[in-house]
């Protein structure tokens, strides 16, 4: 080793000591965790997406917000109530300031609203119920609906306010549309939460640091002062690094390595039940089926087709073999945790293949038929492993399945609007606003020309007495009245067969050992819960 | 040799429209890159709208004519993923992925040309088969099963070096290094030995094919019989006349190390090009996937464009030592026979 080498390892080796001393004196907790996605935009208005709008509310605020138990909690607003049938009034919360410190109005609601339905943004259909925002005075501002709207603040948790002279000093009024130049705010970010944007490199790195100002720290410290977010898309390398200690949390964890993840005493791992639910559908619109055997007719306007498709769903051999064990078999559209499950109608038709073939014969096929099936391989946990087991279960019933398993892109491509180019096919379906009316009035409304009602509904199921109901759900105020309402309509379309419900999976996160967190069946992770022993 | 080069640059253009069209050809079968734009609430009108925006119910040809005449210009439109600009997205990941091949190239001839030039002279010695056992690790394994077993070696199991990323960074203009800081050089060693693997293999067998056949031509043994010592003789001599199809070869290799990249840079998560370019493919983002492949397209016609320059320079001294006593028609005879 010559001099000049020497020389340099010993002055790298100092310069390294007196890193780590330094580290080590200032003591900032910093919580290092990674995704296989990534919060594409620091604009909370800009993707519907539920990642992106997670992360993206560490940052920002909604008028209301979601707890630890998904129960809507006061944020920015205080209290909400109806003043009457269509007009929802909040009372903003005093002493809350944006992270440049200006204080929060009226005026910025009433922005952030405009902003949110504006071309660019992607909440506007969710806002679509909302005919006016009137702001009555500073502190108070009346959201005025079409019709009584009982799940507007569900809605309303989902925007993000945003400050008005921010936005106009830097030119972003609107969410950046693919025709304009890049956005001021889709790097950088001023909202009120608990969390701020130190440093933003897209697809690489994150840094968000504690908003020492947050108007909730004295009721809700927070643990961690810098948290440090890496995409890591490699699911192998993503386990790797949790287990070398580069990273403090991943989610999610591939099945395949949850056991071994496990057996890690350095490592713990956090099973949630999501609120997504798998199922299958059916096209019984079309006079003839696009991709079957069958001419002239289609077999599954026939209910007794349908009941036979589901019977013969081993749903348990799927939830043991496929999934692992993680999932829950379900016999409704909406699983525990959205607002209308009713667990007293928690009753799958059994798995039983002798009764699915006799059905199939009275229905005019005894010998079965041949029918196309679509399926995504890389949007659910295992989906391409699901639809080759219900392939090989429908086989034992005479059904001939042709699949169909393809990325996401082409796949949605192929059977949403407006083509809807499928005969039978499996989804997935978590309600927005985490109310049953949102899958009723997607998945099973009767379809409208203009996909404005019933837009998912992609096998076209129809039973005018279902839309009724629906429609009084959607205006009902009164929650126990609407419950029972939707208990009701969850009948309906058990009893109708209108889908073959399968279950809903478990999603698995992992940290190291000294990790605490609130895990949420909607795969939204506030950083706020985050706390490191 | 101006002509030489016209002709050359021509031929390039060409290259990369070539690439081009098949680029946009094949974007028809990644699907519909709206779907993963919106939620799942986006109406079918604002999906639509999205669309026309885009310009994505322009026919093909149109839809082609638009991004040459754009890239022409230097403009590749938004990433429809992130909403910047895709020059800007390229120019923020193209250093990590230079830095990283070059590493990968260097690491390749430093290890390689010795590990040639030893078990070339030392054909049948123990360590030689060794060398070329282990070899065929490099040739056969897969550059993901290495990389993952790196980093269960080094990451998981000793603890030593970082499982993913590139560390800490310093910005020189535009420019981001990983060379300045020590994390950085730490994060580089992995990926660049999973990466530099094969080719240090590939290296490796083609300095010792071609010093086995250099030391058994005339000219070597003219330079025996003169007397001159084994030094002079294998390193002098024969090395030589070895490096040029291996400096040609390098050369070339280094457009498939960047293209190659793209295994390596999703195994370590490194934020380069291919792993922009992966990302790109799983969204269908069109307009950062186009903007690649006509990069690489360009990248590989820039290096077989500069490719023959070096190669001639090194057959220069090889003639010159003519005057030294040893034929330079030998010596060029044993170029002919191996070209």
């Amino acid at each position: 080793m010559n001099k000049r080498l020497r020389w340099g390892c010993k002055w790298a080796l100092s310069a390294m000591i007196v890193l780590t001393a330094f580290a080590a004196t200032v003591e900032a907790k910093t919580f290092r965790w990674a995704n296989d996605g990534d919060p594409t935009t620091m604009d909370p208005h800009a993707r519907g997406d539920v990642f992106v709008s997670s992360f993206d509310f560490n940052m920002y605020e909604g008028l209301v917000r979601r707890d630890r138990d998904l129960k809507l909690e006061a944020a920015l607003a205080t209290e909400w109530a109806n003043v009457n049938p269509t007009t929802w009034r909040f009372k903003l919360r005093h002493g809350v300031t944006f992270h440049d410190g200006s204080p929060l109005t009226g005026e910025d609601v009433l922005f952030s609203f405009q902003r949110a339905i504006a071309p660019g943004s992607d909440l506007a259909a969710q806002m679509s119920a909302v005919k006016e925002v009137k702001k009555i005075d500073d502190d108070t501002v009346d959201f005025i609906t079409d019709g009584p709207a009982p799940i507007l603040p569900n809605y309303l948790a989902n925007v993000a306010i945003m400050s008005k002279a921010w936005c106009e000093a830097h030119n972003t009024q609107r969410a950046a549309t693919l025709k304009d130049e890049e956005s001021y705010a889709t790097r950088n970010a001023n909202g009120t939460g608990p969390f701020m944007l130190k440093d933003r490199q897209p697809m690489v790195r994150t840094v968000l640091v504690k908003n020492p100002n947050w108007w909730h720290l004295k009721d809700q410290p927070i643990d961690i002062d810098e948290v440090v977010f890496s995409r890591v898309e490699n699911p192998a390398t993503r386990v790797a690094a949790l287990l070398s200690g580069d990273l403090d949390m991943i989610y999610n964890v591939p099945p395949q390595d949850i056991e071994h993840v496990e057996k890690n005493p350095a490592v713990k791992v956090w099973q949630i039940p999501e609120l997504r639910t798998m199922f299958l559908g059916m096209d019984q619109s079309r006079d003839e089926l696009l991709e079957s055997n069958v001419k002239g007719k289609n077999p599954f306007k026939d209910k007794r087709v349908r009941r036979a498709f589901y019977q013969a769903i081993d749903e348990d051999a799927i939830v043991s073999k496929v999934m692992r064990g993680f999932a829950h078999k379900t016999a409704l559209m909406v699983g525990p945790g959205v607002n209308g499950y009713d667990a007293t109608l928690e009753k799958r038709f059994p798995y039983d293949p002798a009764t699915a073939k006799k059905l199939l014969a009275e229905a005019g096929y005894p010998d079965g038929f041949e029918v196309g099936f679509d399926c995504p391989n890389d949007r659910y946990v295992n989906d391409e492993a699901i639809c080759q087991a219900v392939v090989a279960m429908l086989a034992k019933i005479g059904v001939k399945t042709n699949l169909l398993a393809q990325t996401k892109a082409k796949y949605f491509t192929k059977i949403n609007a407006p083509g809807y180019q499928t005969s039978f096919y499996m989804l997935g379906w978590t309600p927005t606003p985490l109310d049953a009316l949102h899958m009723l009035s997607n998945l099973t409304q009767t379809r409208s020309a203009d996909f404005r009602v019933g837009p998912w509904n992609e096998g076209g199921y129809s039973n005018p007495d279902l839309d009724e109901l629906i429609g009084k759900i959607a205006v009902e105020l009164d929650s126990e009245k609407r419950n029972e309402l939707i208990s009701q309509a969850l009948t309906i379309v058990r009893d109708d067969f209108a889908y073959v419900p399968l279950h809903q999976q478990i999603v698995v996160w992992a940290t190291r050992a000294n990790v605490e967190l609130a895990p949420l069946g909607t795969n939204d992770f506030q950083l706020r819960y985050v706390k490191l022993k | 040799m101006l002509a030489f080069i016209i002709q050359r640059l021509f031929q390039s253009v060409l290259v990369m429209l070539t690439v081009a069209l098949i680029a946009f050809a094949l974007f028809n079968y990644v699907g519909d890159p709206i779907n993963n734009m919106v939620g799942q609430d986006t109406t079918q009108a604002d999906r639509e709208r999205l669309r026309q925006d885009l310009g994505l119910n322009a026919p093909f040809v149109v839809q082609f004519a638009r991004f040459v005449g754009h890239a022409v210009q230097g403009n590749f439109g938004l990433s429809y993923q992130q909403a910047r600009p895709v020059g800007q997205i390229i120019l923020e990941k193209m250093p990590a992925t230079l830095e990283l091949s070059f590493m990968a190239a260097f690491l390749a001839l430093l290890l390689g040309v010795p590990m040639g030039i030893y078990t070339g002279l030392h054909r049948s010695s123990w360590g030689s088969q060794a060398l070329l056992a282990i070899s065929l690790v490099g040739v056969s394994l897969p550059t993901f099963l290495i990389g993952i077993l790196l980093i269960l070696i080094f990451a998981v199991l000793l603890g030593w070096l970082p499982s993913f990323g590139r560390g800490a960074v310093v910005h020189i203009g535009w420019w981001t290094t990983g060379f300045l800081t020590a994390e950085g050089w730490r994060a580089i060693i992995l990926p660049a030995i999973t990466l530099a693997l094969f080719q240090m293999t590939l290296i490796m067998r083609l300095v010792r094919a071609e010093m086995i056949e250099v030391l058994r031509t005339d000219y070597i043994k003219f330079a025996r019989a003169r007397g001159l010592s084994n030094r002079a003789v294998n390193f002098g001599h024969a090395l030589k006349n070895t490096l040029v199809p291996v400096i040609t070869i390098t050369g070339l290799q280094l457009g498939s190390i960047i293209a190659f990249a793209v295994i390596t840079e999703t195994v370590f998560q490194w934020p380069g090009m291919g792993l922009m370019f992966i990302q790109a493919v799983s969204f269908a983002d069109i307009p950062v996937m186009a903007a690649y492949l006509v990069l690489v397209g360009f990248f590989f016609v820039i290096i077989n464009l500069k490719s023959p320059p070096p190669a001639r320079c090194l057959r220069v001294p090889c003639r010159g030592r003519g005057g030294h006593g040893s034929p330079t028609a030998i010596c060029g005879g044993a170029f002919a026979a191996r070209r």
